[in-house]
């Protein structure tokens, strides 16, 4: 219970620095707007797109919008250096790395609640045919990408060059992730039917990498944020 | 002989093939009030962070009351470091009332006791951002204090203080000393630390020079100080 109390006092936290501040969904939604924009105008030529191209854009944006979001996220951590404080107090440090995980989710979830009608609109992409799938291949997805790079942003938090190390580090990680919600998302595009085996094969991977990641950033969070 | 409250057994810390602290042993005592002095560069913030568990030593261990310290063991220390270790977009109340949940701190009266203690109180509702040196520095005490621990770690805690600020300080170390409080201060400020320390450590390169009884005038510890330390640019 004590675990559970101090994940909910952390992510409690951010929310309420994250209410008053507005600095980072804000600027991960404004950040995955434009980016949609460029995509758009880009890709889109008299109405018509490449098919299966909305699948692709979705993801990358989730994954340019969600690094940033990282990093504005830990770099809190940063100035007077709280996250020492976090780690001297006598809570389970893991609890620390879920509180930080729970608030980018719901960072994330804000994010995509922007971005998913965007493309569909932008792109012409029928993505809320089925809203719980989707729900269910972002959820996972989402899961995946922020306990990677959950994982990182804290390891990184001291480190100078910490925003250009998260991204060599995080994006090969999360590949699997950003390869299966694309694929799981593109299953969701076929009419006039999802394609429901593709589908949960990707999902099942997505399920797997994200046992994986949660189980083995449990195990080495504090190993790497306590000074090396 | 009173078993040890903490203990650095052999520890030393690397710092990118630079030597911070060698092999250090250090047993501390419950009630003792230790200054940990030394010029820049000798050791004493890397020693404080071995013994708040917030920096690993590349060999050796700490140990609390004979033990690893563990997370139930944390509760026991308190750290006041350089840094505020609070949210600058959080309010004064706001930071002691995060802190508070995570120590299980219950005594709901226990974040205004120390605000007001502090004289913080008129300022708890504004971000933690917008105080001054001198607050943020009161206010990091009042976050070390909040469970209150059996060993207070402090790093240059006069740092930023007026004299007004300095008087509380004293008042406010000279209180958790009668309570029994270990008490480890890092400072370079003698005069303000000098009458409340019974032991003093001198470190140099990363080593235990001197470690005695302190004086307990001001005098007395700066020319103590200056012995142990000569040759060694401050």
């Amino acid at each position: 219970m004590k675990f559970v109390r101090s994940v909910l006092a952390i992510t409690a936290k951010e929310l309420r620095i994250e209410l008053r501040t507005r600095e980072v969904v804000v600027a991960m939604a404004f950040f995955a707007a434009l980016v949609l924009l460029l995509f758009a105008f880009a890709l889109v030529h008299e109405g018509r797109t490449a098919p299966d191209a909305a699948a692709g854009i979705l993801w990358i944006v989730i994954a340019l919008a969600g690094t940033l979001g990282l990093s504005r996220a830990f770099d809190r951590e940063r100035e007077g250096n709280p996250l020492a404080a976090l780690l001297l107090a006598p809570i389970d440090r893991p609890a620390i790395y879920v509180g930080k995980l729970l608030a980018m989710l719901i960072f994330l979830a804000l994010t995509e609640l922007v971005t998913v009608p965007l493309v569909a609109l932008l792109f012409d992409a029928p993505l809320l045919a089925h809203p719980i799938q989707l729900i269910a291949l972002l959820a996972l997805g989402s899961i995946g990408f922020a306990a990677t790079g959950s994982l990182f942003a804290g390891a990184l938090v001291r480190n100078r060059a910490r925003h250009l190390l998260l991204g060599i580090l995080l994006y090969p990680l999360v590949l699997p992730v950003l390869m299966a919600g694309v694929r799981g998302t593109q299953a969701l595009l076929v009419l006039p039917e999802p394609d429901l085996l593709v589908l949960g094969t990707w999902t099942r991977i997505l399920v797997l990498f994200d046992v994986a990641m949660v189980t083995l950033s449990l195990w080495v969070f504090e190993p790497l944020v306590v000074a090396e | 002989m009173t078993s040890p409250t903490l203990e650095a057994i052999r520890c030393s810390r690397i710092f990118s093939g630079q030597r911070a602290l060698a092999n250090t042993d250090l047993a501390f005592i419950a009630g003792q009030s230790v200054a940990l002095l030394g010029p820049n560069g000798a050791g004493k913030s890397t020693l404080l962070g071995i013994l708040a568990t917030l920096v690993r030593p590349s060999t050796g261990e700490v140990r609390l009351d004979g033990q690893t310290i563990g997370s139930s063991q944390r509760s026991a220390l308190g750290l006041a470091a350089h840094e505020t270790l609070c949210y600058g977009d959080l309010t004064g109340r706001e930071n002691l009332a995060l802190f508070a949940r995570l120590y299980s701190v219950s005594d709901r009266t226990r974040v205004d006791g120390l605000l007001d203690r502090l004289d913080l109180l008129e300022a708890a509702d504004r971000p933690a951002r917008s105080y001054s040196r001198g607050m943020q520095q009161r206010l990091a005490l009042a976050r070390a204090l909040l469970h209150r621990p059996r060993i207070l770690l402090l790093d240059e805690p006069f740092s930023g203080l007026d004299s007004a600020g300095v008087e509380l300080l004293r008042a406010i170390l000279a209180e958790e000393r009668t309570r029994g409080t270990l008490l480890i201060t890092i400072t370079h400020d003698l005069g303000a630390i000098a009458g409340l320390v019974d032991r003093a450590i001198v470190l140099r390169y990363g080593r235990v020079v001197f470690d005695g009884p302190a004086p307990h005038s001001g005098d007395e510890l700066r020319a103590l100080y200056a012995e142990q330390a000569r040759g060694v640019a401050t």
